[in-house]
């Protein structure tokens, strides 16, 4: 008996291995992954407003979620078809390069060595942020030039990290880091006067601010120490997989820069103009080249709108976050957002 | 380096099986009696029915299996690294790091290399396992000792003590110390201000520190000389002691030695020592020693959570000694401390120190929960930021485990060495 169990022990360790075989690297692929599991396994933040956090029916939104949910819908036509995993910033490259999401959309920068070195492709920019500080306004300070002596929180495993040390050390500060794994402890050890200064990306700050208990007493300084680029990463190796999210995040861009809206989408499938009748799927066979239906454009808008529009539903001047669009309007209105034609 | 562990599980197993000829050859002989009449099997058995040499087989096919099993994942590994164009090697120690640690033991800056964050983690880990470990161990032994005391209320207090901090999970008790006692400390604006130049907030303490000259080395060499001199005295006077029944003033004599010598030297070496004081300038106090809260909580967190557990143990320990024992140093008209000094301790210690070396162990791994409170060990640093800005989890995880791994065999061979000179001697 014992020994037929020793053999079935060793059966399935051959087994098992055999079958794990090199599948990560040479296996299907995501997307036909994705098709067979049913839905996208999305990375998100632990909860940062207006970018990916869970509302009071605690469904995630954001817009970060809505990258999530605009390539659910080109994929099943449904943009509830996302599953979601909360990452602080140390494990999301992790997460992503061992398989256990397909896509990261977690306010992450796209930086060089991240982009080379990590095993990940990013995608495009979601959101063009940059560094800030916040501060308590009795301190009184205007310039983060004044922080000498300061205790300064800041999260673990971010872009933050580094270009803290580069501002202060490079304007000869002296300041002293404290680092925590997750963001609701920075939030806390600050809002509890461990430290003097919150940093991290301006659009993060805002965001966090509202969850202070008295947020008027509390000042963003209008500093901006870094470039933020924010956008959405696929595992490296995969270029199928990368394509469709590439083209999922210029399908928003184009859609807002033609006109096409989530209320006028069913109007426009009549449009004359022929770059709406790509976009729409009604002309041409863009879906196929991506490996989805060919309406997947009409799907996304349909659902869940263009890029403006997912802009002003949660980060916009009407939200509680409050951004101007800045440098992410397009570059029709003077912003840097810009996509190459689908054609 | 995962792989470390349950490799090592597998072969003592397996040398289990091979020194006891355990259940393996057990099994085999049932399974041949079983078998007997399909083989038909000749007098001189074949090989094949030869239980020590099937034994053998499955041994050595077990472990073939697992070497194998071992290659192929980490072939597969490599594999899949390299068609994620994931950089691998151990290049990057060399790489400047690029961050901040806002408290190190050695010189630190954002031009350091991922190596010195590796030391400076390390040192930080170090100094809250050594220092925790010499609370606990006081602590503990205090608490178990009082839980014996004929005295109700002081035996009920540590009962309440060690039931408490013994059920609560360590990482709520870190949060609770940190968190909590945070939130009541005084602002810097409203630091207390303790005599000796002490400063008390929600920054944690500092003190003033110490400035001393370059010849200030002359007065540690006589202090150290001066220690090393009084241990030998220490031994002479107790040899005189077991052969004389006298016992020299060998105590008075080595406080003359120490602070005479030492503080002459100091006198004629011209060394000066003077202190830089605290002053609070802008956000915080500036000059003297920084301590900050998150060290403070976390020590005092392991502290209390192992020393609960100490207690338990010396508790059992003490209890282990047979009550004639203490009877027999009664009747010698022992008092109460000597008994327990002298009789009953060094025998309980014997089944004290090899949980107690348990203990030391879970200490220095749970202080790598300090990620949760900001406190920069190994975990944080290393493994935590580190590993996030090269990526390169695998060689990073690899040698963090080696390095926790060394940490406790070192324990361990230390408290095995002492237990071994506190063994029960027959005679
Ligand atoms: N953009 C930076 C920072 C990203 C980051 O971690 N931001 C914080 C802002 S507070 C965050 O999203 N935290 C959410 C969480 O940890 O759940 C990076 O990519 O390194």
């Amino acid at each position: 008996m014992q020994k037929k169990l020793l053999l079935a022990a060793l059966a399935a360790t051959f087994g098992m291995s055999a079958t794990a075989s090199y599948a990560a690297s040479h296996g299907a692929g995501t997307l036909q992954a994705v098709m067979d599991k049913g839905f996208v396994q999305c990375g998100v933040t632990g909860g940062v407003r207006g970018f990916s956090a869970p509302d009071e029916n605690n469904n995630w939104t954001g817009l970060e979620v809505d990258f999530c949910r605009a390539l659910a819908s080109a994929i099943f036509d449904d943009a509830d078809a996302v599953r979601y995993t909360p990452l602080t910033s140390t494990e999301r490259f992790a997460a992503l390069s061992s398989g256990e999401i397909d896509v990261l959309s977690r306010t992450t920068t796209w930086t060089m060595t991240r982009d080379t070195s990590l095993g990940i492709n990013f995608v495009g920019v979601m959101f063009y942020d940059g560094q800030g500080f916040m501060v308590r306004k009795s301190d009184g300070i205007t310039s983060a030039l004044e922080l000498g002596g300061a205790s300064v929180c800041i999260e673990a495993g971010t872009t933050t990290e580094l270009n803290a040390a580069d501002y202060f050390s490079s304007n000869n500060i002296d300041v002293n880091t404290v680092v925590f794994e997750e963001q609701d402890e920075v939030l806390k050890a600050y809002e509890d006067g461990r430290c003097d200064v919150y940093t991290t990306d301006s659009s993060a700050l805002a965001a966090e601010r509202l969850n202070l208990e008295d947020p008027d007493a509390h000042l963003i300084l209008s500093q901006i120490i870094s470039k933020e680029p924010l956008g959405p990463s696929v595992r490296q190796g995969d270029d199928a997989w990368f394509n469709l999210n590439r083209w999922v995040y210029f399908l928003l861009l184009n859609a807002e820069e033609l006109g096409v809206t989530q209320a006028n989408v069913d109007d426009m499938l009549a449009s004359d103009n022929p770059a709406i009748k790509r976009l729409l799927g009604v002309e041409g066979t863009y879906g196929d080249l991506i490996g989805v239906s060919n309406d997947w454009g009409y799907r996304i808008i349909k659902a869940l709108g263009n890029y403006g529009e997912m802009y002003e539903r949660h980060v916009g001047p009407n939200t509680e976050i409050g951004i101007a669009r800045g440098v992410n309007a397009l570059w029709t209105d003077g912003g840097i957002q810009y996509a190459p034609p689908i054609r | 380096m995962a792989s470390g562990v349950p490799l090592q599980k597998t072969k003592t197993a397996v040398k289990r099986i091979s020194s006891e000829e355990g259940w393996l050859n057990m099994a085999s002989e049932n399974e041949s009696s079983g078998s007997k009449a399909v083989s038909d099997a000749p007098a001189k058995a074949s090989l094949v029915n030869d239980p020590r040499v099937r034994a053998i087989f499955y041994q050595a096919l077990l472990l073939a299996g697992v070497v194998w099993f071992f290659i192929y994942i980490f072939g597969n590994l490599n594999a899949n690294r390299a068609s994620q164009n994931i950089r691998t090697g151990f290049d990057f120690f060399g790489n400047t790091s690029s961050f901040d640690i806002g408290f190190t033991l050695i010189d630190y800056d954002r031009s350091s290399t991922f190596l010195d964050v590796l030391i400076v983690g390390f040192l930080n880990t170090m100094l809250v396992a050594v220092i925790g470990i010499i609370l606990a161990t006081i602590l503990g032994f205090a608490l178990g000792i009082a839980r014996l005391s004929s005295n109700w209320i002081v035996a009920r207090l540590a009962t309440i003590l060690v039931e408490t901090f013994r059920n609560i999970p360590l990482l709520l008790q870190m949060f609770f110390w940190y968190f909590g006692v945070l939130k009541l400390m005084p602002g810097v604006k409203q630091s207390l201000e303790l005599p000796l130049f002490i400063v008390f907030n929600n920054r944690g303490i500092v003190t003033p520190a110490p400035i001393l000259s370059d010849n200030f080395n002359t007065v540690w060499i006589a202090l150290l000389i001066t220690i090393v001199a009084a241990f030998f005295v220490t031994r002479w006077a107790n040899a005189r002691q077991d052969a004389t029944g006298i016992r020299p003033p060998a105590a008075r004599i080595n406080a003359a030695m120490i602070i005479g010598v030492t503080g002459a030297v100091w006198l004629i070496s011209g060394a000066s020592l003077n202190w830089s004081i605290p002053v609070l300038i802008g956000f915080n106090y500036q000059n003297g020693i920084h301590i900050p809260p998150e060290f403070l909580a976390l020590l005092w967190a392991l502290t209390i959570y192992t020393a609960v557990f100490i207690a338990e143990i010396v508790r059992a320990g003490i209890l282990a000694v047979p009550t004639g024992q203490s009877e027999a140093a009664k009747s010698l008209g022992l008092k109460e401390g000597d008994r327990l000094r002298q009789v009953i301790i060094p025998q309980a210690l014997r089944v004290i120190v090899p949980p107690l070396t348990s203990q030391y162990l879970n200490l220095t791994k749970n202080s790598s929960l300090a990620v949760a409170i900001g406190y920069p060990e190994l975990v944080s640093v290393f493994m935590g930021t580190s590993l996030n800005q090269t990526g390169q989890a695998v060689e990073v995880v690899a040698v963090t485990m080696l390095i926790y791994l060394t940490l406790s065999l070192t324990t361990s061979a230390f408290m095995n060495w002492y237990n071994a000179r506190i063994a029960l001697t027959e005679r």
